[in-house]
């Protein structure tokens, strides 16, 4: 029954040709629906996948399916193949179950656009085109069964966000942001490609199907044919999760990409495809386990990340801008959970912040589309009134990011907390333990200030009204998720954990000791306290004295400054970019015209003796094209004159 | 006495093209000769020609010859098929824009099938002097192409520059050729690696020699510093021709380059690899730094162009089966999508346009989503972004260099296909995300209002578009572009087609 | 009596060669540029003769016929296109060709 499992991308791609032929025609909302229902098809391919291997012996739990020979050059033969095996179907599950409520969600979120007018049936279909052409990218890359087949599927994704990103393209601030996410997931990427290439230059006689199960089998066999790259790739890679997860120092694009419709915030930029790069790590952890040190930074770029990103959420006002830089860092306490070997914990946490975060995202979409597009939460107020679904489903999310005892987030990010406890990272544990706090006091800000109080824009407060069932029957479905999904993998009995051992049993570290009951139980505590405590601040912060918070801005102001500018990365990096453009003018401009000409100009003087007419080279274009042409051959020449000569 | 015994199945291909170009020539002389005759002929020759030398390649045995002067082998062979393709990609082209400037079409056709046989016969020769006449006939023909819009002083600029510098560079090569001859007694190149396996009598004769060869060749594929006719004749030249000669010039040039260097000059390998590392880095970086700053199109392609000859020399820098094997591949997919691009700035053009600006591209998913889908395809495949032919056209190219111990050069190439996104991002930003060029002036007046005015005014665009719109798509432009934009995707899904084909036929040229 | 070394034949050719690569560079008139080109074509010529005679071997006297040819060929296509050029701008100084830069 897995041999079948391409059956996966079938609905979604036949789904995203029909509507890309005849979106226009099917109209709204039956381009929607067709889009929705392929991605439902696709998770029930998913769960039979799941059941499949549910169906095998722990050991067998690791199948490849070779769709076709992909490439064949000498021994670089990555196959176009799939491996099914528990990391890769749980990944599968996510992507295609939240994938579905996603869909769901907009068939009717999208029928109107950015300014609440009616979006025109092609406009609508296409949407659903790249959303089902984000599934497919999505399903390769977590279905791959080796590098180059992941790569695929890693630049796919990207080519959805981007386009996605700027569907709003009549907002030039949407389409920029489009190309910034773009661009900063090209650096990424970068890493990515040397990355592959060096371990292919390193194993490909051993492993040039690249694929993991043979990598994996070189790194246990003879790990030395890779410990001399190993951290170097490794850094490499850890280059390209920075940027396809958003963490430091290649963050910059998350928050921008908010341009986004919202139900692509929720499902690409929440849910599933920052979580790439965790996931990409996790694949490869048996390689980051080898190069020792790479591991290291990897929990310093997630803890200082999970650290920068909650303070900046503290600052900002802007609804889906909070939930962004949340969402960096949760990723950040993902990575801090990879990197302390914690990789069931960050995959458990994967899985959690998907319902949550997509709850989240939704519900403000739901918000949105009550307050006709407005944003800013320091204009609403009172909305629980209003909004009774919104603000009860709203409600569980926050208190599952905030880690609100027993709820799904609680025990996920107490999972990673615990790993970095029993690493004897105590630093990192109390990064993780303040970002908590923050976390809890940014998530109930976002409950208090619009849902409770007084109404702020009487305007907007009027016109407000609940979102049609559609769209919150998936906002019921997540917040369910969200609530039981600590059930996966409850501490002392750790479902997930057994479900993914043979994964974490790879490494040369082997699986974790777990530590005493006592510890674990007193950890869980301090947990959770951490996270009540939060609340408790925020609720004294933003109902009971609503002058605090500003009190407190006014203590830490350079602080506060600082993190409002998001840490001046964009600053810095827009500098960096401005004077690369600088460059490049000087190169385009200055170098193509007046500085090649000043040097031809040189020469030419130089080589004035030779003729009576030199000066009148200064402006002529084909002899001047000549003249470079010349020298390029005087100077090759003189390289082989000068090797001919010491070659003797 | 006895007669040499001349094979000349070995030249069936170019017996083929060199047959149907007489022929259009005398088609285009009887009266009443329609120009769909004229294409026909020339397409069923060339697909023709592309499946003799497919039926040549399946042989089996040792490849044939013709004396000791041409050679039929697998990677002769298949380069033909890459120039087939640019060359019926570029007749579609030409189908509806060159009557529009030229009434002399069928010296068009013969023209481009005469440049056809020399490129063909620059992969196949085994001598210098073969090399040098087959260079001298694909470059002749150019020259004239190049030129042949004759109501645009542009184009005949365009093909002076082109003329006087070539003909500057020929002369370079063909010095370097006679120095060759000088320091090895054979114009031969298998005999002149026999007389270099002992070691050269006089080394600085064969290194000026190879310095001038690098110098000819580094012309034709526009390396950098010898580039800068690109730039001025690409966008001078009628667009169908460009498009023609950016993939096909680039292909004959590399086949001879490779094989002369290979076959014959192994011996000098290390140093000339470096001489050719540092040309291919110099290249990369200023054809696309340059590109970035460029509002044509042509133009911009122009300096593209240059950057790819510099990824492609990279695989000969790396001077193994691989490297070479992975040249060919770079080029066929370069032949699909070089000429797609092109393709699909010819059905922009407007007539007495001489390059297409990018704003005009603004709007076109909206105007004419397949082409805008097409154009797509082709940047997201010259980025070198899978599943493009591109991205494994680069893959191979880079992945023989890093196991032939060129990492710097790699690591070179690969920040360079990062640079390079930069614009040709902003081709598909230009025709998914900005409001057609007509509305913009009102929506710039209109200041933030502008977006509702944008808005108000998508639903009914027809009116302001109709004087803007290009000549409407012809089927042949049409079908040129959907062909390479289907090669462009089908050399990315399946690129096991062609490797395995690839390799075993550029294990002749050792 | 002795034979001119081939050597002197060599340098000679060189010679001439440089002088019209030279000159392509100095000179501004797009037929004096071309007729430099071709002197920079019979100075190879020279040079091919010169080896030939030396190794006692016809293919470098063939080469020089082929060159000959090509070069006539390259007269042909030349003319014509500079004649095309003054069609349009009544010049043949190149440094006033200048419509395509940048």
């Amino acid at each position: 029954m897995l041999d079948y499992a391409w059956l996966i991308f079938v609905p979604p791609l036949a789904a995203l040709l029909v509507n890309a032929f005849f979106g226009r025609r099917l109209g709204k909302p039956a381009a929607g629906y067709l889009g929705a229902v392929a991605v439902g098809l696709s998770f029930l391919v998913a769960l039979g996948i799941f059941f499949g291997l549910l169906g095998l012996p722990a050991e067998e739990r690791s199948h490849t399916v070779t769709l076709w020979s992909w490439i064949h050059i000498g021994n670089f033969r990555p196959d176009f193949a799939l491996l099914l095996d528990p990391l890769s179907s749980l990944m599968a599950l996510v992507v295609t179950g939240v994938g579905f409520l996603i869909h769901v969600y907009s068939v009717e979120y999208m029928k109107l656009d950015d300014e609440h007018h009616q979006l025109d049936a092609r406009r609508y279909a296409r949407y659903f085109v790249f959303l089902n052409f984000f599934i497919v990218a999505m399903l390769i890359l977590v279905l791959a069964n080796n590098l180059v087949l992941l790569y695929l599927g890693w630049e796919g994704v990207g080519l959805a966000s981007y386009l996605l990103i700027g569907f709003w393209f009549h907002k030039p601030s949407a389409a920029d942001a489009g190309k910034k996410a773009f661009l900063v997931n090209r650096v990424g990427d970068f890493g990515m490609a040397v990355a592959i290439m060096l371990i292919f230059a390193a194993v490909g006689a051993q492993a040039g199907s690249l694929a993991f199960t043979d990598l994996y089998r070189v790194i246990q066999q003879s790990a030395p044919l890779l410990a001399g790259v190993a951290s170097t790739v490794t850094l490499l890679l850890l280059l390209a999760a920075t940027g396809k997860s958003a963490q430091i120092p290649l963050w910059v694009w998350l928050p921008d990409a908010m341009e986004g419709p919202t139900p692509v915030s929720a499902l690409i930029h929440a849910a599933t495809m920052v979580t790439a790069g965790v996931y990409m790590t996790v694949r490869m952890s048996p390689l980051f386990e080898l190069a020792g040190n790479t591991l290291t930074w990897v929990a310093w770029v997630g803890a200082l990340t999970a650290l920068m990103a909650a303070t900046i959420a503290l600052t900002k006002t802007d609804l889906k801008r909070i939930l962004a830089y949340s969402t960096i860092s949760q990723l950040g306490y993902m990575f801090l959970g990879v990197g302390v070997g914690g990789y069931v914990a960050a995959m458990f946490h994967l899985t959690t912040h998907a319902f949550f975060k997509a709850l989240l995202f939704l519900a403000a979409g739901s918000v949105m589309h009550a307050l006709h597009g407005e944003l800013d939460i320091n204009k609403m107020g009172g909305l629980r009134a209003k909004l009774p679904t919104t603000y009860r489903t709203f409600l569980i999310g926050a208190a599952a990011l905030a880690g609100f005892p027993l709820l799904s987030g609680f025990f996920s990010k107490d999972a990673i907390l615990v790993a970095t406890f029993e690493h004897h990272a105590y630093l990192l544990y109390a990064i993780g333990l303040v970002t908590a706090l923050l976390t809890a006091v940014y998530s109930f800000k976002m409950v208090f200030v619009p849902f409770w109080g007084q109404p702020r824009d009487r305007k907007l407060f009027d016109h407000a009204h609940e979102s049609p069932a559609l769209m919150t029957l998936p906002l019921w479905v997540l917040a369910a998720l969200s609530v039981v999904g600590g059930l996966v993998n409850l501490p002392f009995v750790a479902t997930l954990e057994h479900w993914l051992e043979k994964l974490v049993a790879l490494g040369p570290v082997g699986k974790p000791e777990h530590p005493a009951l006592a510890v674990e139980l007193a950890l869980l505590a301090v947990s959770a306290l951490v996270a009540l405590g939060g609340i408790w601040l925020a609720y004294r912060a933003y109902v009971q004295q609503p002058d605090l918070a500003v009190r407190i801005r006014e203590r830490i102001k350079p602080l506060h400054t600082l993190a409002a500018n998001g840490y001046y990365f964009d600053w810095a990096y827009n500098k960096l970019v401005e004077g690369l453009w600088a460059f490049s003018r000087f190169l385009a401009g200055a170098v193509d015209q007046q500085s090649i000409d000043a040097a031809v100009n040189g020469l030419a003087r130089a080589f004035g003796w030779l003729g009576s007419r030199t000066s009148r080279l200064e402006t002529g274009l084909v002899s001047l094209y000549a003249l470079s042409l010349f020298v390029g051959l005087v100077v090759v020449l003189g390289y082989f004159l000068a090797t001919a000569i010491i070659g003797r | 006495m006895t007669l040499p015994t001349l094979d000349l199945v070995v030249l069936l291909p170019q017996l083929i093209v060199l047959t149907a170009a007489l022929l259009v020539l005398v088609v285009d002389g009887l009266s009443g000769a329609r120009s769909w005759l004229l294409a026909g002929i020339s397409l069923v020759a060339l697909l023709a020609a592309g499946a003799a030398a497919i039926w040549l390649s399946l042989q089996p045995g040792e490849p044939r010859r013709l004396q000791a002067m041409a050679v039929a082998d697998g990677f002769a062979l298949l380069f033909d098929v890459v120039i087939v393709v640019a060359a019926v990609l570029g007749v579609l082209l030409a189908y509806q824009s060159i009557p529009r400037i030229s009434q002399q079409v069928g010296s068009y056709y013969a023209l481009l099938l005469l440049a056809v046989v020399g490129m063909m016969t620059m992969g196949a020769a085994l001598d210098l002097i073969v090399v040098f006449l087959a260079l001298e006939i694909l470059s002749l023909a150019l020259y004239i192409l190049a030129g042949f819009n004759r109501s645009e002083p542009r184009s005949a600029e365009a093909s002076l520059k082109y003329f006087l510098l070539g003909a500057f560079a020929s002369a370079f090569f063909l010095y370097g050729a006679a120095l060759v001859y000088g320091a090895t007694a054979s114009l031969n190149l298998e005999a002149i690696a026999a007389a270099l396996a002992g070691g050269s009598r006089s080394p600085a004769m064969l290194y000026l020699g190879i310095a001038l060869l690098i110098v000819g060749f580094g012309f034709k594929v526009a390396l950098v510093p010898f580039h800068m006719w690109t730039p001025d004749v690409y966008p001078g030249a009628p667009t169908p021709v460009t498009a023609f000669m950016s993939a096909a010039t680039k292909a004959a040039a590399f086949a001879a380059f490779l094989r002369l260097f290979l076959t014959a000059l192994p011996t000098a390998q290390p140093t000339w690899s470096w001489a050719l590392a540092v040309l291919a880095a110099v290249t990369m970086t200023l054809g696309n730094v340059a590109a970035l700053r460029q509002r044509e199109l042509k133009r911009m392609l122009a300096y593209s162009s240059i950057a790819h000859a510099g990824y492609a020399a990279v695989g000969l820098v790396a001077g193994t089966a691989q490297g070479a094997g992975a040249v060919l591949f770079y080029l066929l997919a370069y032949a699909f999508m070089n000429v797609g691009a092109f393709g699909v700035v010819a059905a922009l053009e407007r007539a007495g346009e001489y390059d297409v600006a990018r704003g005009r591209l603004a709007g076109l998913s909206e105007r004419q989503p397949a082409l805008a889908a097409a154009m797509a395809i082709f940047m997201f495949s010259l980025t070198g972004i899978p599943p493009f032919a591109g991205f494994f056209g680069k893959l191979y190219v880079f992945g023989a260099a890093v196991a032939a111990g060129w990492g710097w050069l790699v690591v070179i190439g690969v920040i360079n296909s990062v640079i390079s996104a930069y614009y040709y991002l902003q081709v598909t930003v230009e025709m998914y995300f900005a409001a057609p060029a007509a509305e913009a002036p009102a929506a710039a007046a209109a200041g933030k209002k502008g977006r509702a005015v944008a808005k108000a005014a998508a639903p009914s665009p027809a009116p302001e578009e109709g004087k803007a719109a290009p000549a409407p798509l012809s089927r042949a432009t049409a079908a040129a572009v959907l062909a390479a934009a289907l090669g462009t995707v089908l050399i990315g899904v399946l690129p096991a087609l062609l490797t395995g084909w690839i390799a075993q036929a550029v294990q002749g040229i050792f | 009596m002795t034979a001119v070394p081939t050597s002197f034949y060599l340098v000679l050719s060189a010679l001439i060669f440089v002088i019209g690569a030279v000159g392509v560079l100095v000179r501004r008139n797009a037929l004096i540029i071309f007729m430099c080109v071709e002197l920079m074509m019979n100075a190879v010529n020279l040079t091919l003769i010169a080896l030939a005679d030396r190794f006692g071997r016809l293919d470098g006297q063939i080469f020089v016929f082929m060159v000959m040819a090509v070069a006539a060929a390259e007269v042909a296509v030349g003319l014509a296109i500079v004649m095309a050029l003054v069609h349009h701008r009544d010049t043949t100084n190149v440094d006033e060709i200048n419509l395509l830069k940048g």
